[in-house]
């Protein structure tokens, strides 16, 4: 089994899928328990990736390869470094959640969307931890297919406009990444992704090759400008659609961006960085104005997001603006530790924030702020939880937002102060936007009658919420076993970024 | 004088030809209620075709006839997927026949006919062998469309496809004479394809050739079905039979893809230069009137039958890169294609019923709550069609885009990519028609309860899944047909 961890972690939730499709539509619970199962046994095998895996090691380990089209050479061929096992370990553990989270709340036809779920989660999971650049290519595409389904058929009103956006705007994204890897291919004869990192490469055709992966990667993170289809397709879905497109879908394009645009392109990454962190800037600063703004619970987490993966994108740029600095090097490693922080932090606040939101929609059907308000007085233990995650959210000490964002900042501190003091900025529009969401939401007086019929949350939901809040806790309160994870890997991301390819 | 070396090489060509005349004798002598019998009898014939087309297979390539004949891998490639989707056809159309009372003899030894033109099509050595096949599908064909012909609609599209196709069999007619004159004049003329292969070198009348080339291109992508050249492809495709659509889809596509190759890499291969890019432009103009077009239908069939044009863009792609790279790729293609469309009708003919033609998309609404399989199969199609992985049509769409690249045509390939997304659009359409909408009132929905069409349906279209898992050894067929 330990030889093949990770294709177990892959096909396990694939395989999975199949019983519980099958339960079909007359035999809800059957296929409720048996995708809790699955969900429960891939997070139970996704923990031996932390016995198996040696995080002072470093570099790719538990790998596993095979031959899979010969008369091209290209392989299905897997392996993880910690930010691979930490992703994936979110993936199983928020994989869980949603299931539990889903379980009445989803009527209709729950056998299809446990199993679009588990199906999503499988393919997340491979994208992970593919090194062969085709399949790493397939399965980031594949992971559109039950997205597209699980909003279409879960998902709100507009539906159907933001389902459809969604699939069209990130497929066009990743298409120009397709040309690059055929360039890359023709180059190297190989999609083997650690010899494409060694290719040599013209200045000329690592800029191009940039700029088509920074077009892929960036609509799936998403970075400004062209986030707009994340505040429709996150309205739109349902909650549990939300929370794995937050929590775990939008690490896709920070991860894309450490798999292949830092040691690929190095030296395009580095003389264009100023770009991505312009657009980091935009993204922290002018989204941040743009949450403040919405009236739309869900719209306001989901800009927030981008905000916040502005946080990811900057801190691995600044890495690459630094590193070939003399003497900053230490600084570099500091932001791309803090990125690498904030993806995972993320991953459990925007998730926890989207369930929250989820748990009050059931009661009310309506996202909009001004429905409610008193929340706190007939729900004083969700309100206990959303207030904590408001505050991970807006990056309190203690919480696990804080630690990311302060060492991107310290880290773009030494790059440019200006840098660091727009990047600063988030932490009072953060509070601004989040408090005064929790403001209308929780606390005042009950003016709406169907908020004083609002009941208290069940065990399900405490257990979700519950859940949720030990991760954010745990990592803001003693980071120290996430770096410890990662930390290797990311010295050595930093130590690739400072080789010239030309 | 023809050997029994000849004829034992055309031995799978020699028994359909016999096979067919005997079902013909067969339905004219049967009572009608013995008519499964020939429908058996006929995927029965259809099925050992295949088997001697494989278990003749020459060591390498042999020709018969002084040259007619061409006994290689790609035929065989070609002829198998042929014979095997038009089976497939077969058992599809079997219970759409019979609800429209037109479960008939005539659909069969028309069909086998159909697909023995196919065979000679992408067998053929020499211009005379390429014409009589290219005669022997397309007559056949106009028959089929028509055969339903009490009703209207299906008469129009036969005489329009009927029109068409003579004028366009007599542009690729009038450019083999044009090459026929350009291949005497300074040397002895030839019709073999062989021997036009180094016309170029000798001729003294270059020009000569080169008018004749257009001609033939002209032909070709009337065939294949390629903008400008499309018009025939719509109506035929909405009119016809929707067991004919299919194969005019499938069979049919794959002999315009043997006859391509034909003229072009065998006969006119040291002219490759000059129609590189004549196929980009055709390509080109494939991909847009074809996608572009496509999102504005409202009927499936019509909808098909553009995404057809835009498919023919992507297999020019592998054509225009002209090497054999490039041919492995555009076979690829093919037979990726025909395996889809052939998905793709199946699920309409699995849903038409006698007064229900299945054919607006909006006859999909709610599929899902009515029959989740059938649904699921047209899923996995649809996707497949638009190019996403990890289905197979998208592995092709790589391969012509990676001929293409490797061919120093990179603004073909960004074209053909940029297009894929638009295309993407109309097939997520249907889906959300399947799955995101609930059924109308009254929708009369159901999938047929035939059996081997539910079989055959489900593996043609969950081949579709696994062949894109794992589509390393279909490759490898195919670039060894084209000696890499």
């Amino acid at each position: 089994m330990f030889n093949h961890l990770l294709s177990l972690l892959i096909w396990l939730p694939i395989a999975g899928a199949i019983p519980v499709l099958l339960a079909g539509n007359s035999r809800p619970n059957l296929a409720r328990w048996l995708s809790l199962l699955v969900a429960v046994l891939t997070f139970v095998v996704s923990l031996f990736l932390l016995v198996q895996y040696h995080p002072d090691a470093g570099g790719m380990q538990l790998n596993e390869s095979y031959l899979w089209i010969a008369s091209w050479g290209v392989h299905y061929s897997l392996a993880a470094d910690g930010i691979s096992v930490a992703l994936i370990l979110m993936s199983t553990f928020v994989g869980i959640l949603v299931i539990v989270g889903a379980w009445q709340v989803i009527q209709d036809k729950p056998h299809q969307y446990m199993a679009a779920m588990l199906i999503l989660e499988g393919l997340l999971i491979g994208v992970f931890c593919a090194t062969d650049a085709l399949l790493f290519y397939a399965l980031f595409e594949a992971i559109l297919i039950p997205m597209f389904i699980l909003i279409g058929i879960w998902g709100g009103p507009r539906r159907v406009y933001a389902t459809l956006k969604f699939f069209i705007y990130t497929f066009f994204g990743s298409v120009f990444m397709l040309i690059a890897l055929l360039y890359l291919y023709q180059q190297a004869h190989t999609f083997d992704m650690a010899t494409l990192a060694a290719l040599p490469l013209t200045m000329k055709e690592q800029t191009w090759v940039f700029f088509a992966f920074l077009i892929a990667f960036a609509i799936k993170v998403p970075m400004v400008p062209v986030h707009t289809w994340l505040p429709d397709a996150h309205v739109e879905a349902p909650t549990g659609g939300s929370v794995v497109l937050a929590a775990v879908m939008l690490k896709v394009g920070t991860y894309g961006i450490l798999r292949f645009i830092l040691p690929i392109t190095p030296d395009a990454g580095a003389h264009y960085a100023w770009l991505v962190i312009l657009l980091s800037l935009i993204a922290i600063v002018y989204i941040g104005y743009v949450a403040l703004v919405q009236e739309d619970m869900k719209k306001l987490v989901a800009y927030s997001s981008v905000a916040h993966m502005g946080f990811v994108t900057l801190g691995i740029f600044i890495a690459f603006a630094l590193v070939r600095q003399p003497g900053y090097a230490d600084m570099a490693l500091l932001g791309m530790q803090g990125a690498m922080v904030q993806m995972i932090s993320h991953g459990f606040v925007s998730g926890a924030m989207f369930t929250c939101i989820g748990v009050m929609y059931d009661r009310m059907h309506t996202r909009q702020i001004k429905d409610y308000g008193g929340v706190i007085n007939v729900m004083p233990w969700f309100g206990f939880f959303y207030v904590l995650f408001a505050m991970a959210n807006c990056g309190l000490p203690g919480t696990s937002g804080f630690v990311g964002e302060f060492m991107v900042i310290l880290a773009s501190f030494s790059a440019n102060p200006w840098i660091a003091l727009f990047a600063a900025f988030t932490l009072i529009i953060g509070a601004g936007y989040t408090l005064w969401l929790v403001k209308r939401v929780l606390w005042g007086e009950i003016t709406n009658p169907h908020v004083a019929e609002m009941k208290e949350i069940n065990g399900r939901e405490t257990f979700v919420l519950a859940a949720f809040a030990a991760a954010v806790l745990a990592i803001g309160v003693w980071p120290q076993p996430l770096v410890h994870l990662m930390g290797t890997s990311v010295s050595q991301l930093v130590q690739q970024l400072a080789i010239h390819k030309i | 004088m023809p050997t029994l070396n000849d004829i034992l090489i055309l031995l799978p060509e020699f028994y359909l030809v016999a096979a067919a005349c005997l079902l013909l004798l067969m339905d004219a002598f049967m009572k009608p209620e013995q008519r499964p019998l020939l429908h058996w009898l006929a995927i029965a014939v259809l099925l050992v075709t295949i088997y001697l087309v494989i278990a003749g297979q020459p060591a390498q390539s042999v020709t018969a006839f002084g040259g007619m004949f061409v006994r290689d891998e790609v035929a065989e490639i070609l002829k198998v997927v042929a014979l095997g989707t038009t089976a497939m056809i077969c058992v599809y159309a079997r219970p759409y026949l019979i609800d429209r009372k037109l479960f008939i003899g005539e659909f069969y030894t028309l069909l086998i006919f159909a697909v023995l033109g196919v065979m000679l099509l992408v067998s053929a050595g020499n211009f005379v062998t390429l014409y009589l096949g290219l005669e022997l599908m397309s007559l056949s064909s106009y028959a089929l469309v028509a055969l339903n012909r009490d009703s209207k609609l299906p008469s129009e599209a036969a005489i329009k496809y009927f029109v068409l196709g003579a004028l366009a069999s007599g542009m690729l007619l009038y450019g083999m004479s044009m090459v026929y004159g350009a291949s005497g004049m300074g040397g002895t003329p030839s019709l073999d394809l062989a021997q036009l292969h180094h016309v170029m070198a000798y001729t003294t009348a270059p020009n000569l050739l080169l008018f004749g080339l257009i001609f033939m291109i002209v032909g070709i992508g009337f065939k294949l079905g390629a903008a400008p050249f499309h018009m025939w492809i719509p109506d035929v495709y909405q009119g016809a039979p929707t067991p004919v659509t299919t194969f005019i889809a499938s069979g049919s596509k794959l002999a315009a893809f043997g006859m391509a190759y034909r003229l072009l890499s065998s006969g006119m291969g040291d002219l490759s230069a000059h129609w590189q890019l004549m196929l980009g432009v055709l390509a080109v103009l494939s991909l847009a009137i074809g996608n572009l077009v496509a999102i504005v239908q409202t009927n499936l069939k019509r909808m098909l039958a553009y995404s057809t044009i835009s498919h023919m863009g992507y297999l020019l792609l592998g054509l225009a890169a002209a090497g054999p790279e490039g041919y492995a790729a555009a076979m690829f293609y093919a037979l990726s294609y025909a395996v889809m469309s052939v998905a793709a009708f199946g699920v309409i003919l699995a849903l038409a019923r006698a007064g229900f033609e299945c054919e607006e998309i909006a006859d999909l609404k709610g599929l899902n709550q009515k029959s989740p399989w059938m649904a699921f199969l047209m899923l996995l199609t649809m996707l497949s069609l638009a190019g996403v992985p990890p289905l197979f049509g998208f592995w092709a769409k790589m391969l012509v885009l990676e001929a293409a690249i490797h061919a120093h045509m990179m603004w073909l390939a960004i074209v053909g990519i940029v297009f894929a997304v638009v295309g993407l659009y109309y097939y997520l359409y249907v889906i959300k028609v399947m799955y995101f909408d609930q059924p109308a009132e009254g929708s009369v929905l159901q999938s047929k309860q035939d059996v081997p069409l539910r079989v055959v349906l489900s593996l043609n279209a969950l081949s579709l899944l696994v062949l894109g898992l794992y589509w390393g050894p279909l490759l490898s067929w195919c670039r060894h047909a084209f000696g890499l």
